[in-house]
């Protein structure tokens, strides 16, 4: 069902079936880590090059996710997978051998929530009874993809934040799970004209705040709706800006809102700046800390709002700025 | 919205952002990158005077010292250590021939698996390939203005 300018409202909701998450060594060290399906400790996953070991990721975090619910790759229907590389070659190269129809998706660090909303709509609209959505990020890969070398020296800034080695998939379907996606809020493209690709969380706190304030507008709701507002990657900076621009349009997010790059690592130990980004960020954080919270019913429901930036290194070099969006996913226990 | 204002916008959201994004302290970054990059001058300045030490003549002396040094850099980039250092010192690390190494030392090996020709081959500059141009750019004027100068006595 439509709701307001810019939601969806699922009558007969998906089921959030299963997950499965992997993640690399950094992140197995990190406050996450007990939670974590799989991990590797010298982040190649058994591969030469980081492009493969991301590849790789997405590979295990889809058999995983298909394991739990004892669900054959051959039952799926259709598969939304997207990643941070050139030509999202990650998913490509990564769900290759799984042989599912497939739709790739690009969202930067949003696409947890593009894919999550596609698969929802896909399942609500009666097109298929099993779908998967996976994505991915890989420290090595992104930081060669949009900085530099690994081992180049510089010193980040202390606004930088850095980037999940990570994979999430997650099953959407009709067979009942305690975890069901109840609606959709699709983000628009918001750009406040910052340049600034080392300060992404201030690149991306107007396009969560745009989401977020339409999903309460859509929905008729407010922050005492939800039990927790949870964004991707908005980092320390993002974070506060989030909640100033809120609090502007008449909104208190403080005491409900949490943020997956903060909650990811361990700030004080593990030297992370800003806090965590990229893709793995919040689909890890979804499916080893969020759905186990919501399916044992601590919370009932959830906001889910994947934050990205969309930046390419040649709209960077060619002065452009650093867009934002953000999709809203309502997530309620049942 | 029309342009003035989304310009007013922007500039607005930049100015309030400045006033949340927390920065580096400069005074002790500049003592770190003081100690760090005076630590390798000492480092230099050691090699040359055991190459006086030794009788070398001067000049011969100068090319072992920045030999050494890139190759000590270019090691520390191999063992992955050269980043902390630089994590440390900034500028400290960068501005000495070490920082130079490291600038074509870390490409070679990120880039090393895209091949010989593709990877390494074109890859090599990414990062000194500018300071190597404008380097030489910069030479060429500074040589013409010498040479002006000459002329004119």
């Amino acid at each position: 069902m439509i709701k307001g300018k810019q939601s969806l409202s699922f009558t007969q909701a998906p089921f959030l079936i299963s997950s499965g998450c992997v993640v690399g060594s950094k992140e197995a060290k990190g406050p996450l880590g007990k939670h974590v399906d799989m991990f590797n400790t010298d982040d190649l996953f058994g591969e030469k090059t980081w492009e493969a070991a991301e590849s790789t990721m997405q590979k295990e975090a889809c058999v995983i996710a298909l394991g739990k619910a004892h669900v054959e790759t051959e039952e799926v229907r259709y598969l939304f997978g997207g990643d941070l590389l050139r030509q999202g070659i990650a998913t490509s190269m990564g769900v290759e051998t799984l042989q599912i129809p497939m739709f790739g998706l690009y969202g930067a660090c949003s696409t947890s929530g593009e894919a999550l909303a596609l698969a929802s709509m896909a399942v609500a609209a009666g097109y298929g009874s099993n779908l998967l959505a996976v994505t991915s990020s890989h420290f090595g890969s992104a930081e060669k993809e949009f900085r530099f070398p690994l081992g180049y020296a510089n010193q980040r800034p202390l606004s930088a934040q850095w980037t999940v080695t990570g994979s999430g998939a997650f099953l959407v379907g009709t067979a009942k799970s305690h975890v069901r996606v109840a609606g959709v809020t699709v983000g628009k493209i918001v750009d406040y004209g910052l340049k600034d690709s080392q300060n992404m969380g201030a690149c991306m706190a107007p396009a969560a705040t745009d989401t977020i304030v339409q999903n309460f507008i859509d929905f008729g709701r407010g922050p005492e709706d939800y039990d927790r507002i949870i964004t991707g990657d908005l980092g320390k900076i993002g974070r506060t800006i989030l909640w100033d621009l809120a609090e502007k349009k008449g909104y208190q997010l403080k005491e409900k809102h949490l943020d997956c790059g903060l909650l990811i690592y361990d700030h004080e130990k593990q030297d992370t700046h800003a806090g965590g980004s990229g893709c793995g960020c919040a689909a890890v954080t979804l499916s080893a800390y969020i759905l186990p919270k919501l399916a044992k019913g601590e919370w009932k429901r959830v906001l889910f709002v994947p934050t990205g930036a969309l930046l390419s290194t040649v709209s960077f070099n060619e002065g452009e700025s650093v867009p934002g969006i953000a999709h809203g996913i309502v997530l309620e226990h049942c | 919205m029309d342009k003035i204002q989304k310009k007013k916008r922007e500039e607005q959201y930049k100015k309030y952002v400045k006033t949340k994004t927390p920065v580096h302290n400069l005074f002790a970054n500049m003592t770190r990158a003081f100690i760090t990059g005076g630590t390798i001058c000492v480092i230099g300045q050691g090699i040359l005077n055991y190459c006086k030490f030794q009788k070398m003549p001067e000049d011969l002396g100068g090319a072992w010292t920045s030999l050494l040094l890139v190759l000590g850099g270019v090691i520390l980039t191999g063992m992955n250590l050269y980043p902390s250092v630089a994590k440390w010192g900034g500028a400290g690390a960068l501005v000495p021939i070490t920082g130079f190494a490291n600038s074509v030392a870390a490409p070679a090996i990120e880039y090393k698996k895209e091949g010989q020709v593709f990877g390494i081959g074109c890859k090599i500059f990414t990062i000194a390939g500018p300071v190597i141009l404008y380097g030489i750019v910069t030479s060429w004027v500074l040589g013409g203005i010498y040479w002006i100068g000459k002329l004119l006595g």
